[in-house]
């Protein structure tokens, strides 16, 4: 096995796509090194990207905020400026792990390990978060929904890393929330999850809307319908109970120790009434 | 496999060591340089036994691999007292009994140390949550909170 910490995407790039056995990439390593601990995967390569300019930064553009791919989950819990502008986004990558773990763990390693109960992704998903995709071919910007395929599979071809994600900047009565259910108050993986997008107009109906569920398919789910059943409105009882019955509808889950279909299924409704809830709380609604 | 060459600095002291690149920085420590403080209880990231601080964060050192600590600050449980000078977090835990067979107390010291170097008030709860990442099969937790806040308190007042 080979380790290298090389100081540029580029770089990084080039040995990715040149490596002739199992490679993997390196940044907070709170999922590699646990599946190379239990024998899941054996790199021939692993490419620490920490070192690579920029990777390791959140910078705040003209559109927004690029996180680095290499940004700990609690560097990003202590930056204000995107915890005002993405509360629940923030949220849902400070839920992951212990704060051991939070010192490690990175955003874009949870999206790219493509667990579909992984935390940050729904609420990412539900922000519209873009991918920027650095490979052999150049470099390329996706939306996060379409990293993930499956449970532990992407969309990313050889060669190809995230180097940073991208939140759009916030306009003016804007909002998101991450809720997920846990049998215990914290450490845990969720049995279900929900993340909400708003944006109201100046009379408090909502303009947008984005709902995402986690652990409920074999990847985070984006749910058009539940956005669209959103907006217009400013939550009434009606719409809420509209949105759960579509949330539920939408969930492909599996039964397992963690929960089953039909808890899933309730609950993913549940928490979809209840993150649009605080989103819309958040966004100035009353 | 090559071994890679690290430069780095453990307690203060410059270190350079070669470890296998798949090899943890926990098993450097212990099984290279001889501080066995950090301990290793499941070697997947979950009982915090083996918590370091790495450049000002604290991380489970069983998932930071060795060659990483190149050029990094690493701060582990035996750095932490000063000679014979006990840490106030040491001795509170001493003469609160927070620890009964010993094992977690070094990942306990080093998380709480990091606790209220960013929170030196904390309360109860953020106590609880602060070392919801360190796991103890023996005390039942109350006796660790108890001296960490009693630690806070004399830590406020030096």
């Amino acid at each position: 096995m080979r380790y290298i910490r090389p100081l540029s995407i580029e770089d990084a790039v080039g040995e990715l796509a040149k490596a002739v056995g199992p490679a993997a990439i390196l940044a907070g390593g709170s999922d590699l090194l646990v599946r190379m601990k239990g024998g899941f995967i054996e790199p021939e390569l692993i490419v620490d990207i920490k070192a690579i300019s920029g990777l390791a930064d959140i910078t705040e553009t003209a559109d927004g905020f690029r996180i680095g791919a290499a940004v700990p989950c609690a560097v990003l819990g202590e930056n204000k400026a995107v915890r005002k502008a993405w509360p629940g986004v923030v949220e849902a990558a400070n839920l992951i792990g212990s704060k051991q773990v939070q010192g490690r763990c990175t955003i874009t390693g949870n999206l790219c390990n493509a667990s579909p109960a992984a935390d940050s992704v729904p609420a990412l998903v539900a922000a519209a978060a873009k991918a920027v995709v650095a490979g052999p071919s150049g470099k390329r910007t996706i939306a996060v929904e379409s990293v993930p395929t499956g449970p532990g599979r992407t969309s990313l071809a050889k060669g190809e890393i995230i180097e940073a994600i991208l939140l759009d900047k916030r306009p003016e009565h804007a909002g998101d929330a991450y809720l997920r259910f846990i049998p215990r108050t914290e450490m845990d993986i969720a049995v279900v999850s929900a993340g909400v997008n708003l944006t109201l107009d100046d009379k408090g109906a909502i303009k947008t809307a984005r709902v995402a569920l986690g652990a409920a398919a074999p990847t985070v789910l984006l749910v058009e319908e539940a956005g669209q059943v959103l907006v217009g409105s400013k939550l009434d009882e009606g719409t809420l109970e509209r949105l759960a019955k579509i949330c539920s509808g939408a969930c492909r889950p599996i039964d397992d120790k963690r929960g089953t279909i039909e808890f899933r299924r309730k609950v993913a409704g549940v928490l979809a009434q209840r993150a649009a809830a605080i989103a819309y709380k958040r966004a100035g609604g009353k | 496999m090559a071994g890679v060459a690290v430069s780095t600095t453990i307690n203060g002291d410059a270190v350079e060591y070669l470890c296998q690149p798949d090899e943890t920085l926990l098993d450097v420590l212990r099984d290279r340089l001889g501080l066995t403080g950090a301990k290793e209880g499941c070697g997947t990231g979950d009982c915090g036994a083996c918590s370091v601080i790495v450049d000002g964060r604290l991380v489970c050192s069983c998932l930071v691999l060795g060659a990483e600590a190149e050029g990094r600050k690493v701060e582990t449980i035996e750095g932490m007292a000063h000679g014979d000078q006990l840490h106030p977090l040491q001795q509170k835990f001493l003469e609160h009994a927070a620890l009964q067979c010993g094992i977690c107390t070094p990942g306990f010291l080093i998380a709480a140390k990091d606790l209220l170097a960013k929170n030196p008030s904390p309360t109860e709860e953020e106590i609880r949550f602060g070392l919801a990442g360190n796991l103890c099969r023996c005390t039942g937790y109350d006796k660790i909170v108890r001296a960490v806040q009693d630690a806070a308190e004399v830590m406020k007042g030096a």
